[in-house]
């Protein structure tokens, strides 16, 4: 890691973004405690980052797994314990989120006799046991079945209702583009980008709009306007993407320059996805 | 220490749970006594069952003398030796005899005729026959006295006493090497066995994946000193387990059975008898000599002390790879000392204070199981003093190498790793 000074507002869902190898995972383990840093600290609530801190963070690592030979109740109170749970609360715990989640009736059967969405779950319910105040998933969908993606989506947004934060580490945008509403974009260790969803997205806007219409446009637009993309459908429709060249025209002007040539369909700002703004940003990083 | 200790307690309770674990601490017991009864039983049928050889003799010197002995009856055989060979092969018997007519100052020329290739104690038995033979022989040609010759003959025993600790104590070296290799041998054995458990669970940490989770709660040195003394305590739990059960298992059935076995009675009278003769005695005194609780406490520190170093070793290696068969490249300089010191327990026996016993006993590497060797004989109190200290040194050492590499090796995967690979890891910061 090179130089990145991240601030993750409390209560917010944040999107840690970067392409396979940026640094994302080494971040999260200087969170977790599991490397050190050479310089630079880690401040949570003010506080420097100290032992006290494991117990409030919960984590869902990448690579991930559970002791196979080990009974699922067993394996979730341990985990718990080690989250410094006392035992019979971690207990009490374990078997309400199994009960909630479906699985109590493995409470006694071991890992390796689960289904592997079975054992996900799992994973999931040790990392939310001790009720973290900071919740940090590593590419949490990635071999995740659908039905369990979904789970931990709505889990994770009512976590953050109850005032977690949560980090969210992925090189998937569109898990992004859903739930965070704060991002930073790291790329060769160096953060590249860092804001709000819509901030970042606002600065990417370029007045550029997408339009169904019947009829063609033709020649009868204005000046101010470009034609940038135009695509002839069935039935006489046609889809173009239209920028506005002067700044000082609104959205209005354009649409009502298109009304006196032609039958608008539908008429949406064309803004760029997190995932282009990704692209765009590391292959710009990467050339440059 | 929290965490520690519920690491520890995790891999106690696991691998006691194991169904594994059940069968051996059950059966162990039941079946090294099983093993080595039924052997012992098996050698005495032999023993009874064997039948006395049947030899053809031809002898061309008529100096043999051909009184049978407990495993062999000598036939003599007349005529020339192809026609005794011939007789031979059709007979049923085990071997022929030659003995040609030979000069009793420079015997030769004499060949067993046999079926199958004879074993070594075979020939050695009549060799022997032979040699007495020609013993016999010479002593009536020089004109000895063969009843003078038998009072030339003394038997002395030598009773051996130890002075070195302010006391005379009488000292048996066979005893004292018994224990020593026994005991060696235990702790030998302790270390593989329970090393490689240590190794094969950190493996099966890495390799589904738990550790990552595991280490953002506890530092790695915490859990990899958990697991290496929690295996320590299934290992001494067994052990206990073992003592006990046997314990239980001779008093019941010397007790259940006693009346009924024949062998009780002759025992007693063997006892009795033991009473009076002056054998017996000295056994007696030997046992009552033999400085148990010492060596039981050098056991146990010895025992701790290089499961220790060891333990942290294999835990560093099994950090190190993804597979066990990965680890095999790493075992090797593991296994060296651990070799070196139990094929310098022969070493030991013959000169428990020479060089080479000295210095097996003070490194670290072979010293659990060297000086298991020297105790029983009396060790210096300096040496045994700094042994104990270098061994103390010698963990606290590993220890901190197997950590460095440990919390770095753990969260590796797929990396190939050689001797360069990990004394990098050894000299990475944090």
């Amino acid at each position: 890691m090179d130089n990145v000074d991240i601030s993750i507002p409390e209560g917010s869902i944040y999107g840690l973004l970067g392409p396979n190898g940026a640094g994302k995972t080494t971040f999260i383990r200087i969170i977790n405690q599991i490397i050190n840093t050479d310089e630079g600290e880690v401040r949570i609530n003010g506080d420097l980052l100290n032992a006290d801190h494991i117990s409030m963070i919960g984590y869902l690592p990448e690579e991930r797994g559970l002791y196979k030979k080990m009974k699922v109740g067993e394996q979730l109170v341990y985990l718990g314990q080690l989250r410094n749970l006392p035992r019979k609360e971690a207990i009490k715990r374990s078997k309400a989120w199994c009960e909630r989640l479906g699985i109590y009736e493995w409470w006694n059967k071991k890992i390796e006799d689960l289904s592997k969405g079975m054992a996900q779950k799992i994973q999931f319910i040790s990392t939310i046991l001790n009720e973290p105040k900071l919740i940090i998933l590593d590419e949490p969908f990635s071999g995740f079945d659908p039905v369990n993606a979904n789970l931990i989506k709505d889990e994770i947004l009512e976590l953050r209702e109850k005032g977690s934060t949560i980090i969210f580490s992925t090189h998937r945008m569109e898990s992004v583009e859903e739930l965070c509403d704060h991002i930073a974009l790291i790329n060769n260790s160096k953060k590249i980008l860092e804001g709000t969803k819509k901030a970042i997205k606002d600065s990417y806007r370029s007045n550029t709009f997408l339009v169904d219409h019947k009829g063609a446009v033709n020649g009868s637009l204005s000046n101010d306007f470009e034609v940038l993309g135009h695509e002839v459908l069935e039935d006489e429709m046609h889809k173009s993407i239209i920028q506005i060249k002067n700044g000082k025209l609104s959205p209005n002007d354009l649409l009502q320059n298109l009304i006196s040539t032609t039958e608008v369909h539908s008429f949406i700002e064309k803004v760029p996805s997190i995932n282009e703004i990704f692209i765009s940003k590391v292959e710009g990083g990467n050339n440059g | 220490m929290d965490k520690l200790f519920l690491v520890l307690q995790r891999e106690f309770m696991s691998r006691v749970k194991k169904r594994s674990f059940l069968l051996t601490t059950v059966l162990v017991p039941l079946i090294f006594p099983a093993l080595f009864g039924g052997l012992i039983v098996l050698m005495k049928k032999e023993d009874e069952s064997a039948k006395q050889q049947i030899i053809h003799v031809l002898d061309k010197s008529g100096k043999f003398n051909t009184e049978s002995t407990e495993k062999y009856s000598f036939v003599s055989v007349n005529g020339d030796l192809e026609t005794a060979k011939s007789a031979f092969t059709e007979s049923e018997d085990y071997g022929l005899l030659y003995i040609p007519n030979f000069d009793i100052e420079s015997p030769q020329g004499f060949t067993l005729y046999a079926k199958s290739n004879p074993n070594f104690s075979t020939i050695n038995s009549i060799e022997n026959k032979i040699e007495s033979s020609i013993r016999d022989e010479k002593l009536k040609v020089y004109e000895v006295d063969k009843e003078m010759l038998d009072r030339l003959k003394t038997s002395i025993d030598l009773k051996s006493l130890n002075i070195s600790e302010g006391e005379e104590k009488e000292s048996d070296a066979g005893v004292s090497f018994g224990i020593g290799y026994i005991t060696g041998f235990l702790i030998y054995i302790f270390m593989f066995a329970y090393g490689g458990q240590v190794m094969q669970g950190v493996i099966e940490e890495k390799s589904s994946k738990i550790v990552e989770v595991i280490v953002s709660t506890v530092k790695p040195f915490q859990l990899m000193m958990g697991k290496i003394l929690g295996v320590a305590s299934v290992g001494l739990f067994q052990v206990i387990i073992w003592v006990v059960l046997m314990g239980t298992l001779f008093t019941v059935v010397t007790g259940v059975l006693g009346l009924e076995m024949p062998q009780q009675a002759q025992l007693s009278e063997a006892a009795e008898m033991a009473q009076n003769s002056p054998e017996a005695e000295k056994a007696m005194r030997l046992f009552a000599s033999i400085p148990f609780t010492k060596i039981i406490l050098t056991f146990i520190f010895y025992f701790i002390g290089g499961y220790l170093l060891y333990g942290s070793l294999f835990a560093a290696v099994g950090s190190a790879v993804d597979t066990a068969s990965e680890a095999q490249q790493f075992m090797f300089p593991i296994m060296i000392p651990l070799i070196a010191g139990i094929v310098g327990m022969s070493s030991i026996i013959n000169n428990p204070d020479g060089n080479v016993s000295f210095w097996l006993s003070i490194i670290p590497f072979t010293s659990p199981i060297a000086m298991m060797g020297r105790i029983g004989f009396g060790v210096p109190a300096w040496e045994l003093a700094l042994s104990m200290v270098l061994l103390i040194l010698g963990f606290i050492g590993t220890v901190w190498l197997a950590g460095r590499i440990y919390r770095v090796g753990i969260l590796m995967h797929g990396t190939k790793v050689n001797y360069k690979v990990l004394a990098k890891w050894f000299m990475m910061k944090n």
